[in-house]
């Protein structure tokens, strides 16, 4: 087998030396009722390279790429173009098999690249600090909640409607075990947020306010009068970004005084990946970073009084405080952190300013074709790179013929918000720079016949 | 004023119904490096043995237990920017917290410096 | 005859000389390397655009100027709004600096190529972390998972124009399911940590279920895994710890004598921590199951077993499988990760949202919140938006074709016959607190007992750099003092392991002898020993401008 460098009579000497006969007398311990005395019945064997590859690529082709189609889909996953030095860059055996950089003098690299992620992402988040990564979004924004019931020492958080209702359910399955009280609503298809709403429910319970920019809509509206109300309270502000390159137009959560800003980092380095792995971001206000989850990475000096980089406040977490640890998280997302710092690299300031602006003008560009498509309306006045269109039926069955046709149309309300009948109408649109004018006229078109 | 100690190794010098509390040189010797002391609040409510602060090193995460029961006047703000003030002077500027002990009669069941020194030595 | 015009006479080289310090700091190949904001800026960047259409209307006024860091970020020049045109960003333009520096490709990829070099991985050599399990990344499995069928497509398709993507998920779950003998398998989990967490949900989502939500305890021996009673915590759960035995193993006695109607479950890490099957485990399971809880098995060490020991046939309840340990996808410097969990008859129906079905003509459904209605009311809901590391189950899946049934056992067998050599050949050197209690599985557990006063286990380690290996495991499990844990695996030819025997030899017998120059070791690592504690008390998590830094203390 191409992996397993011992040969047989390397096996039959080191067995000599342990001092037994058969590698069976290694598994003793082993009840004997529980050893299984070949290979698992009904397994294939083991194949070539080739025959893997083979198989593997034929279960790929059955999939519809996002990269053939005209593509629209968005919700918490975007497609951007990743430059080709980013992958090349993570498949450096020194980043891809390195371990957790517990041995600092041999793991400067992985170190330093993780100081440098938590520097751009605190930057881009507007906050003071950042840690080194998380799973996705939708596990630190629960993170987020946790966090601010132990700072507020309160166990009611209200959920705004444009929540992405994938991370609301997450908040949900795991509110069921710890007691927290989560408000929750529906949103609606209309072109105003629920920052009013949310405001006006903040009382001396609440621990936080979850609020998505741009929301699950596409909507976006200033976050400071919510801060306002929630500092009132002595509650926290919680942000919650799915599209980071949004930031590179629109002001940051912390610019608006939200206390903990997180977010889904996909869109830069990543690729779509069918929904995993991806890297979630985590900033918070420097008074509150004792309570954070997660590996954070801190500067120090080596012995001879150089710069160096450790992990560093370790005792929050789970190796060594067990029980009583911020989390129970060990793993981050190290390989995905380091493909969005070098694509944040390789854009710099400059560079993702630009990309957001072509995704927000491509995008501005397309509502404006496709709400020219008869029955349809742009139900978002103002948005980023994704906005709600309303169609004059269901949009469920629409996504469907147009994914039939080779066009992926962008996400019905009807697949996220299943049985609400207020939604059923709705199409989230997203377009970035990957989108051409062309794949807008494609849509539109195909919408013109479908609907006609 | 005198001074008791516990099996956790922390001391309590009583002047009065006035309690300061601290971890001993004992204690700090085996911690190595504190990076951060996390003190009570005034006005927190204390029984004997409860879990009163928190002493870190890079490694460790370690509980202070209240020696006796009472109510935090003031926890030692200086260990907030010099937590290695634990490690120098642990049984003086190092203190943790003062308390007004609501029971007197617990320190009874407290070790004198002689018998904490001859505990540790069996250590 | 002509002359060499050029001046270059060779010589044989001299030896020995001391080298002077370099301007640079660089030595040789040992390259040093700033931090991108002390050599980007905010007007550079590594990425061409095709010219952007303009759009009028407050703050896209055209080039965005400014040079330099910090104050003089670029801050796009606000325009009056265009005829006719909105401002469709809600007047909420980023107008402040947000610093961050930009680099040209060339410039990028030299960054990270010379950080990259101040990293050990198991590319360059052995990594023989215990328990965390650094074996060999083979490069088809990174190139499967960039294939654009897999690589390329959204969690949020329409299920038809994504079948071969649900395929791969459910073929690897059939793959997870038969190789551990149980019945079902939670496929979303993103982390060996975050599988945890999801057993002990389904645990506890069965216990209400029953009526018997009252159970408030979850036993953990004392040589678990962080992750154990910190996800027991989490979920509710009060952690008690269970004591080991001498041998190293959980104490049957006390853990059967504790188990009652106050007792949710266990969760046993097996093979353990100490490197050591726990042969009790049938036994363990029937008691807790007789006293009406659960047996969670922490799988972080499936590797040492897969192939030969089916923990179905151990009576467990629910497993997390660590793909990035035993198939083998990459640790990346600390994750992604992926932990599915493989689950019993009692539990697969609390098992998580959503999962990937196989309808009777063949064709994959995607069983979310909608879809779960009727037929798996008991599920206890999402841990996660989507459907799990995708790029995770790509690789593992040809990772395991590979090697397929016999060669996953072939695995487990070179993995315990490394670790028992590395055992046998240094407990003479070393002290093995269990080497006594017959062979080890998959790692082999040494303490620092008989080193020289003042002399530890991190001394060793650090020696071990200077010798070119990453250290083993250091002071875990908590169990042992001094704790030394080794972990070859299956990865390592018999040339290699005797080359880091003879390394670890030479520098316990150091450690012995009380050598001070263990004391600063590493010394030609590119750092020595980093000040953790300067880290600590003076947090410096993120770069400032040296001007603002300095203003800030």
């Amino acid at each position: 087998m191409r992996y397993l460098p011992l040969t047989q009579p390397d096996r039959d000497a080191m067995l000599g030396v342990i001092g037994v006969a058969t590698i069976d007398d290694l598994f003793v311990d082993v009840p004997e009722a529980a050893r299984l005395d070949g290979p698992i019945h009904g397994l294939p064997m083991h194949a070539s390279e080739m025959a893997v590859e083979r198989h593997m690529t034929a279960l790929a082709r059955k999939n519809l790429t996002a990269g053939e189609a005209p593509f629209f889909l968005g919700c918490g996953a975007y497609k951007h173009h990743v430059p080709a030095s980013v992958d090349h860059l993570i498949q450096r055996g020194e980043f891809l098999t390195a371990y957790t950089p517990y041995q600092p003098e041999i793991a400067q690299g992985t170190l330093q690249m993780l100081f440098e992620f938590q520097t751009q992402v605190a930057r881009l988040l507007g906050t003071d600090v950042a840690n080194a990564s998380m799973y996705d979004g939708s596990t630190a924004c629960w993170e987020a909640i946790g966090m601010a019931r132990r700072i507020t020492k309160r166990g009611k958080a209200i959920l705004s409607s444009g929540l992405h209702p994938h991370y609301v359910s997450v908040a949900k399955t795991m509110a069921k075990f710890t007691g927290d009280l989560l408000e929750t609503a529906t949103p609606t298809l209309s072109a105003e947020t629920d920052l009013d709403a949310l405001i006006g429910a903040i009382d001396k319970d609440t621990s936080c306010v979850v609020v998505q920019y741009p929301d699950i809509l596409g909507r976006i509206a200033d976050l400071t009068p919510l801060a306002d109300a929630c500092h009132a309270n002595k509650a926290l502000l919680i942000a919650v970004v799915t599209e980071p390159v949004a930031l590179g137009a629109i002001k940051s959560p912390g610019e608006m005084d939200a206390d903990i800003v997180v977010g889904e980092g996909q869109s830069l380095g990543v690729g779509l990946q069918f929904g995993g792995p991806y890297v979630g971001l985590f900033g918070c206000k420097d008074k509150y970073v004792r309570q954070m989850p997660g590996r954070l990475c801190g500067e120090t000096l080596d012995a001879d009084g150089r710069r160096g980089f450790v992990l560093t406040l370790s005792t929050r977490e789970q190796h060594i405080r067990r029980e009583k640890a911020t989390s129970n998280i060990c793993t981050n997302s190290g390989l995905c952190a380091l493909a969005f710092s070098i694509h944040m690299t390789l854009l710099g300031e400059k560079g993702l300013r630009t990309l957001a602006q072509i995704n927000h003008v491509g995008a501005v560009a397309a509502a404006k074709r496709l709400s020219k498509v008869p029955g349809v309306e742009l139900v978002t006045p103002a948005f980023f790179n994704e906005f709600t269109l309303k169609l004059p039926v269901e949009a469920r069955p629409v996504v469907r013929t147009l994914a039939d046709r080779g066009i992926l149309a962008g996400v019905s309300l009807g697949r996220l918000y299943p049985g609400e009948d207020g939604l059923a109408n709705g199409l989230v649109v997203a377009v970035t720079e990957t989108t051409s004018a062309e794949d807008v006229e494609t849509l539109a078109a195909a919408l013109e016949e479908i609907l006609a | 004023m005198s001074r008791y100690f516990t099996e956790d190794h922390e001391w309590v010098e009583v002047d009065g119904d006035v309690g300061i509390v601290g971890i001993t040189e004992y204690a700090q010797s085996q911690l190595g490096d504190i990076v951060f002391v996390d003190v009570p609040e005034e006005g927190k409510e204390l029984a004997k043995g409860d879990e009163a602060a928190v002493v870190e090193s890079v490694k460790a995460a370690s509980d202070v237990y209240s020696p006796v029961s009472g109510t935090v006047i003031e926890g030692n703000a200086a260990l907030a920017d010099t937590p290695g003030l634990v490690n120098e002077d642990p049984e003086a500027d190092g203190w943790f917290f003062k308390l007004t002990l609501s029971d007197a009669d617990e320190l009874n069941a407290l070790m004198d410096e002689i018998a904490y020194k001859a505990f540790v030595e069996k250590l | 005859m002509s002359i060499n015009a050029s001046g270059w006479r060779p010589e044989a080289p001299v030896a020995g000389g001391k080298a002077s310090p370099t301007v640079t700091g660089n030595k040789g190949l040992m390259l040093e390397e700033k931090l991108i904001f002390e050599i980007g800026d905010v007007e550079t960047t590594g990425v061409d655009f095709a010219e952007a259409p303009p759009l009028q209307g407050r703050g896209w006024g055209g080039a965005v100027p400014g040079a330099g860091l910090g104050e003089t970020s670029p801050t796009p020049s606000p325009s009056p709004e265009g005829e006719g045109s909105a401002d469709l960003l809600a007047g909420l333009f980023r107008t402040t600096p947000i610093g961050l520096p930009g680099l040209s490709e060339p410039e990028t990829v030299r960054h990270y190529t010379r950080l990259s070099r101040q990293n050990y991985g198991i590319d360059l050599g052995f990594f023989p972390l215990g328990s965390c399990t650094m074996k060999h990344n083979p490069r088809l499995n990174e190139k499967m998972a960039r294939l654009p069928g897999f690589a390329d497509i959204h969690p949020l398709q329409p299920v038809d124009s994504v079948q071969g993507a649900l395929g791969v998920i459910h073929e690897l779950a059939t793959w997870l399911i038969t190789l551990t003998g149980m019945h079902g398998v939670a496929m979303s989990p993103k982390a060996g940590a975050h599988g945890e967490l999801c057993g002990i949900l389904a645990i506890r989502a069965a216990l209400e279920a029953k009526g018997e939500g009252h159970r408030k305890i979850i036993l953990v021996p004392e040589s678990a895994h962080g992750t154990n009673p910190a996800t027991a915590a989490f979920a509710g759960y009060q952690v008690e710890d269970i004591p080991a035995t001498a041998e190293g193993r959980v104490d049957t006695q006390a853990l059967i004598a504790r188990l009652g109607p106050d007792v949710a479950g266990v969760m046993i890490t097996n093979p353990n921590t100490c490197g050591l099957f726990e042969r009790d485990m049938r036994t363990i399971s029937d008691a807790v199951h007789a006293a009406g809880g659960y047996v969670y098995c922490d799988g972080a060490n499936f590797n040492a077993i897969v192939g030969r020991v089916r923990p179905g046939d151990l009576g467990i309840d629910a497993m997390h499988i660590n793909l990035h340990k035993t198939f083998s996808t990459p640790h990346g410097g600390g994750g992604p990760g992926s932990g599915p969990v493989v689950l019993s008859e009692a539990l697969s129906p609390f098992g998580p949202l959503p999962f990937v079905a196989k309808q009777a003509d063949g064709h994959f459904a995607l069983i979310e919140e909608e879809t779960a209605g009727d037929d798996h009311p008991h599920a206890f809901g999402r841990m996660v938006a989507f459907h799990g590391q995708m790029g995770m189950f790509t690789r593992a899946l040809t990772y395991i074709l590979s090697h397929g049934a016999d060669g996953l056992r072939q695995v487990a067998e070179d993995a315990v016959l490394n670790a028992n050599y590395i055992l046998r050949s240094l407990d003479t050197t070393l002290d093995a607190p269990f080497g006594a209690s017959g062979p080890c599985m998959h790692e082999a557990l040494f303490s620092d007992n008989g080193l020289a006063t003042g002399f530890s286990t991190i001394d060793i380690a650090k020696g071990l750099i200077d010798e070119g290996f990453h250290p083993m495991t250091m002071y875990f499990p908590l169990v042992v003092h001094g704790a030394m844990l080794i972990e070859p695996t299956e990865t390592e030819s018999k040339a290699a392991i005797d080359q880091f025997v003879a390394a670890l030899r030479s520098v316990a017998e150091r450690a012995k002898a009380g050598d001070v120059s263990l004391k600063s070791a590493p010394h030609f690592a590119p750092r020595s020993r980093l000040d953790e504690t300067l880290a600590a008390r003076k947090p410096v998590l993120v770069w400032k401008e040296p001007v603002l830094a300095q203003a800030a203390e």
